[in-house]
């Protein structure tokens, strides 16, 4: 276990004008690209795989192997794109990183795309942030001008083209198969699978789906080898990653560490907690992951130990929730989001989150009876595993997770008939001085 | 029906469901292989002729061994997972996870479902009125006020209702659980996908686009197939409940398809139609005509009592003896003046066919009878005496499911979205599936061989021959053994056109099938109704045939001599040499020659006319007699491949007799009865007589160079387009009716002819830039003016327009079957 922070993403943000082309190959960026080019294709998918990365995305689906998957023999064109449509409530890592380092994501594009041998990727970047996609259409056009990508790049005879797709405003896209459907032009709604899209994904063709994030680790893997990058993290999840701390702490931002470090060795580097105030809760990653509680500060955050703590290391968007903060207000706030960003597709999620809001609407009013919280429960089991996809999954987490640690809060909305707190403690002005 | 249905084992897979085994097809879908132990797991968005999507995860089963020893963690949705060797599924019968997962969504269905269902026209026949007591809580626990604010917690979501998708069809969209079978049906089957998926979340809905209703040909079918009240047809809306229907099967009569439907009456009167299920022939799809067009039957102009002509000239209601007297009388004077024509139209079921070919043989006298109430031609009664009667499946004939095992189906005078719905929908399947590619001799790529990514050949009206010709000598249409040729009856028209389809099918091996348009047409070529055959498909030049029905008639002798056809009985009775007309069902407007059609009727010496409705031909008639409706009795069609589509009667009605009762008591008048008075006994009887087992008439090839009758040939070296008299450019002129028109059994239903493609007609580009948007067409017979609209592909030299969308039609109103036409317009 180590206690440091191991800034490889990150390590260059502080850089003057860290996201251009030149700030980063002076920090030795687009060397891994040779080094990439010499290897065979199969062996940088073997590097990958040796290095253990597991996708950043969330899922933490092994990446080498998700490339193997790409059946070669297939006369179709293969395709790589890069998730970027990062809409996760509490999830910032792939927004920041491709703002202030978008060059570590293209030469992470060219080299993934050459060991899985697509000349064409495509970027699919969440349609809000439009200023990142702005510096992401930027760097590409930049890799264009300095040969980084076009034809036959860096003399390797490899080809590729990358497109910069913005999205069009859909929490569901983030969903891969719903991805693919938007980037082909349509409503962005899941697919069902098979076929996968290894084998029948863009355009019907051979795809890899990878986050930005983990995109981004290739270049380091190729650069200082898989036995570095395993040298990292814990057994099964090795390497680092950027945990985002947000919320209730001193210093919120992105810190990048192996993982399996702790959320109590992560808010000493966050400089603690509020002043005043103590832990009352916690996300692992993202809203659609169960809530942890300070019971579980000293948890390794890796995919085993966060799952074995009845949750999952998701997006490590640790959102951090203090003393001042109703749980459920801020269940009630996501369970909005789920209701409002189901795709309608399947109907426990349709249906589903739209009954959830309305019930805990009535709780959090003080109105409803105890038994409102079985039937939460009941609802969240019938949505849980029944969905279409994992957006339903995700809108139970809050709920259930937070009636498993915070039952007693549930029923002091109804003695209270009302909410016991008061928000505007929770706000960063709180306790300030403020006039009109 | 037979099919072979022999799966060899290897294709078998064991699987354990409820704990019972079973063995099912590679590739079943879990929902399906249930079915086959006898339990049925609820569903919605599941449709087993659309592609599976797992949207309403209604269906949701237990799996604790997915055949690999592991089982699935969660629930599945067994619509769209495929069986494995070993597989244990346990369904809500003995898994409560799986019955408490259905239970459960279910609630979820039902909290945004208005419970509207005393109101609701599927209420009553409803999937989900049904499942949700099979397989659902019993309350539900959503709650909310009494009278909540939009939005508010307990309050449903709800919409405007209902609001038309097309003129047929409504979308009620609080209804809707967007199970998205109709999206898929629209896409898929019908290859319309103008209505989809808009919105997100519970506001997620069907929508179209603002300027692009859901126009289709099949758009009654996602009615049909919705489980819910959403989709509600404009037609029946509100009409009746589904358990004060009598529902009947039926075969559809708008076309030659023999498409299995399903009448629903009640108190006498037919409330709605819907597709009945036959895999054979329709699957469970119809066209909107089928399903829409019913009303005709049940209008303030049928009639319902015989009429015969008064001392003073007017009609007169009669009793039925005197009508069959009075008939009886009539034509026998006129058979003594010179005989009596028939003429039977395309529309009869074959029974009252088989009458009206016995009565003129027994009682007239005469092969003087044909059903071909169109252009038709000597060439095209050869082509069905030689190449089509006596052929259907098992026998020859072309089926649905040999369109389906071909690997090409080459289409000639044949728009088959118009003209045989049914037909299209299947050649669309099997296109889809990649089985089968679409050739069509046609002069552009219509909306309906686009949508079956079909290759055009381009062909001008006329040149048909010469194209049909050149198929053999182009090994690039790969016209073999494997393809199929589908001619349609417009190439009647065409001199030499079905001899050159007859020998490209004899020379390739190709099988060859004839598509006419109407439900009664290949029936009437299996009971004798032309000059040249006698029922069963013997031939009246054959002596050895005429013996063969004589005797089984019990007559003496039958005439011997092929009788005048359609046409030719036209003209006699103009000429003065016929006396007399039998005519049933015809439209003076369908015929070749309209004016001279309505002419020979009134030249006529005695003409009784045996309609549904009253109509010009009953007006001028001697004698009216009124005649049942398929509702009313039981009957026959023969579809375009040759099988039998029998169906039972709706409606009792006793003051409403078929054809052929009518002939028998005119026949027994006339001292040479028919031997039966019911569409039983005529079907006994038919059955007794049997097909011919001699030698088929042959097909004498017409000389070839029928094409130099057409004007402006493009053989050889182009010559200067022939011009008419003004020195304007002739065009030649292509046309069919569309599935939607004027049709006269399209009358009574708005709703239905309100989704008809509007009448334009196609130009060339050229033509376009030369005469604007609206054109003015002159033939031989009148004008019409059209807005024109440009067809990208369309050969030089043509225009089309559509066959019975304005006026009295092209052939009462433009020009003559074959004429050329001239475009003005647009030149000041």
């Amino acid at each position: 276990m180590t206690d440091t922070l191991t800034p490889v993403l990150t390590d260059m943000w502080d850089v003057e004008r860290s996201w251009t082309r030149a700030a980063y190959e002076s920090k030795g960026g687009y060397a891994a690209l040779d080094k990439a080019f010499a290897m065979s294709p199969d062996d940088v998918i073997a590097a990958v795989k040796d290095s253990g990365l597991r996708g950043r995305g969330g899922a933490g689906f092994p990446t080498g192997m998700k490339w193997s998957f790409i059946p070669q023999d297939n006369p179709r064109p293969k395709y790589l794109v890069v998730n970027a449509d990062e809409s996760e409530p509490g999830t910032c890592k792939d927004i920041p990183l491709m703002m202030a380092n978008p060059h570590v994501l293209v030469e992470g594009v060219i080299i993934s795309s050459y060991a899985i041998r697509a000349n064409k990727a495509f970027i699919y970047i969440r349609g809000e942030v439009l200023h990142v996609i702005r510096r992401v259409q930027a760097a590409v056009a930049e890799a264009y001008a300095a040969g980084h990508l076009g034809k036959d790049i860096h003399g390797s005879g490899f080809d590729l083209d990358v497109v910069v797709h913005a999205g069009a405003g859909a929490y569901i896209c983030g969903e891969e198969t719903a991805l693919l459907e938007g980037l082909e032009g349509r409503r962005g709604q899941p697919r069902l699978r098979p076929p996968f899209p290894a084998v029948a994904g863009l355009y019907a063709s051979p795809t890899v789906i990878n986050n930005v994030e983990s995109i981004s680790s290739v270049p380091s893997i190729v650069a200082n080898g898989a036995d570095w990058f395993a040298s990292m993290g814990t057994e099964k999840s090795k390497g680092y990653g950027i945990f985002s701390l947000s919320g209730h702490v001193k210093k919120p931002g992105q810190y990048e560490a192996p993982l399996g470090i702790t959320l109590r060795e992560l808010i000493d580097l966050a400089g603690g907690i509020r002043e005043g105030h103590d832990l009352k809760f916690w996300t692992p990653g993202g809203s659609s992951t169960p809530l942890l509680t300070p019971e579980h500060l000293d948890v390794p955050l890796d995919f085993e130990a966060v799952g074995a703590a009845g949750s999952m290391l998701g997006t490590r968007a640790l959102q951090i929730f203090d003393d001042t903060v109703c749980v459920v207000r801020a269940v009630l706030r996501w369970t909005e989001f789920y209701k409002h960003e189901s795709c309608g597709k399947c109907t426990p999620c349709r249906e589903g989150t739209w009954w959830l809001a309305q019930v805990l609407t009535r709780l959090e009013n003080g109105e409803g009876s105890e038994g409102d919280l079985d039937v939460l429960l009941d609802q969240c089991d019938n949505i849980l595993g029944r969905a279409f996809c994992a957006l339903g999954d995700g809108a139970t987490s809050p709920i259930s997770s937070s009636i498993q640690y915070f039952r007693d809060e549930y029923l002091a909305h109804l003695t209270h008939g009302g909410c016991p707190f008061d928000p505007a403690r929770s706000t960063a002005w709180a306790g300030v001085e403020v006039t009109a | 029906m037979t099919t072979d249905k022999t799966v060899a084992q290897a294709d078998l897979v064991n699987v354990t469901i409820d704990g019972i085994q079973v063995a099912v097809p590679k590739n079943t879908l879990v929902i399906r292989a249930a079915e086959q132990v006898g339990v049925q797991i609820p569903r919605f968005c599941d449709h087993p002729l659309l592609a599976p999507v797992g949207a309403c995860r209604q269906c949701l089963v237990d799996i604790p061994d997915a055949g690999n020893g592991r089982g699935f963690p969660k629930p599945q949705a067994s619509c769209t997972l495929p069986v494995a060797e070993g597989m244990v599924v346990n369904t809500q019968v003995t898994s409560p996870v799986a019955d408490k997962a259905q239970q459960g969504i279910m609630e979820f269905l039902l909290i945004n479902h208005p419970l509207d269902c005393p109101v609701c026209d599927k209420g009553g026949e409803c999937p989900l009125q049904n499942q949700a007591m099979s397989n659902g809580r019993g309350e539900s626990r959503f709650s909310g006020d009494d009278n909540p604010t939009p939005g508010a917690p307990g309050a449903k979501r709800t919409f405007p209702k209902p609001i038309n998708l097309s003129p047929n069809v409504l979308l009620d969209r609080e209804r809707c659980i967007v199970c998205q079978r109709c999206t898929r049906f629209a896409d898929e089957i019908a290859g319309d996908p103008f209505i989809a998926l808009v919105e997100r979340g519970a506001e997620q809905q069907i929508g179209i686009a603002e300027d692009a209703p859901f126009l289709s040909y099949f758009s009654g079918n996602v009615i049909q197939i919705c489980p819910v009240g959403a989709l509600t047809s404009e037609q029946y809306r509100f009409r009746s409940r589904p358990f004060d229907l009598v529902s009947v099967p039926g075969v559809a009569e708008h076309d030659a398809c023999g498409s299995a439907i399903r009448v629903d009456h009640r108190r006498g009167k037919v409330m709605r139609r819907l597709a009945g299920n036959d895999p054979e022939v329709n699957e469970e799809w119809i066209t909107d005509k089928d399903r829409f067009a019913f009303a005709y039957a049940q209008g303030d102009d049928r009639l319902t009592y015989p009429q015969v002509r008064d001392e003073d000239g007017s009609l007169r209601p009669a009793s039925w003896p005197e009508a069959f007297a009075v008939a009886a009388r009539g034509l026998a004077a006129a058979k003594q003046a010179g005989g009596v024509g028939v003429l039977t139209g395309g529309r009869l079921i074959a029974e009252d066919a088989y009458a009206y070919a016995k009565f003129a043989r027994v009682a007239l006298g005469t092969n003087d009878v044909d059903f071909r109430a169109r252009p038709h031609s000597a060439e095209e009664a050869a082509f069905l005496a030689s190449n089509v009667v006596l052929t259907g499946p098992g026998n020859g004939g072309v089926t649905y499911a040999d369109l389906e095992s071909a690997a090409k189906v080459v289409l000639v005078g044949l728009e088959p979205e118009d003209e045989a719905g049914a037909l299209w929908l299947r050649l669309r399947k099997s296109v889809r599936a990649g089985g089968t590619q679409v050739i069509a001799l046609a002069p552009y790529t219509t909306r309906g061989l686009h949508k079956l990514r079909g290759r055009l050949v381009p062909t001008a009206p006329g040149e048909e021959p010469a194209v049909i010709r050149s198929l053999l000598e182009q090994a690039e249409y790969g016209v073999d053994s494997t393809a199929v040729v589908l001619v349609g009856e417009r190439l009647a028209t065409v001199p030499g056109a079905l001899s050159a389809a007859a020998e490209l099918a004899q020379k390739s091996g190709a099988r060859l099938a004839w598509v006419p348009r109407r439900a009664g047409d290949r029936g009437a070529v299996e009971t004798g109704c032309l000059p040249n055959l006698l029922p069963g498909g013997r031939p009246v030049g054959d002596a050895a045939a005429r013996v063969d029905v004589a005797t089984a008639w019990g007559v003496a002798d039958l005439p011997a001599t092929e009788g005048r056809d359609g046409d030719a009985i036209v003209a006699a009775l103009v000429a003065g040499e016929l006396g007399g007309l039998v005519v049933a069902g015809v439209d003076p407007a369908d015929t070749a020659d309209p004016a001279a059609t309505r002419a020979a009727i009134d030249a006529a010496g005695f003409v009784v006319a045996l309609d549904l409705r009253e109509t010009d031909v009953t007006r001028a008639a001697d004698v009216v007699l009124p005649v049942a409706p398929v509702t009313d009795k039981a009957g026959m069609f023969v579809s375009w491949e040759g099988r039998p589509r029998p169906f039972a009667r709706a409606l009792a009605n006793p003051a409403s007799l078929p054809d052929l009762r009518s002939l028998a008591g005119i026949a027994e008048e006339m001292g040479a009865p028919l031997g039966f008075r019911t569409v039983e006994e005529a079907r006994a009887e038919m059955e007794q007589l049997g097909p011919w087992d001699g030698q088929r008439a042959g097909l004498d090839t017409p000389p070839r160079s029928s094409a130099a009758t057409r004007p402006a040939t493009t053989d050889g070296d182009r010559v200067a387009p022939a011009r008419d008299e003004q020195g304007r450019i002739e065009i030649r002129l292509a046309t069919w009716k569309q599935s939607v028109d004027n049709g006269r059994m399209q009358d009574g239903d708005k709703y239905l002819r309100a989704t008809a493609r509007p009448p334009v007609a196609l130009v060339t580009q050229a033509t376009y830039d030369a005469h604007g948007p609206t054109i003015t067409l002159t033939g031989d017979r009148g004008s019409i003016t059209l807005p024109a609209q440009v067809a990208d592909d369309l050969v030089d030299g043509v225009v089309w327009v559509p066959a019975n969308s304005f006026g009295n039609g092209v052939l009462s109103d433009l020009a003559s079957p074959g004429a050329p036409v001239t475009i003005s317009g647009g030149e000041s």
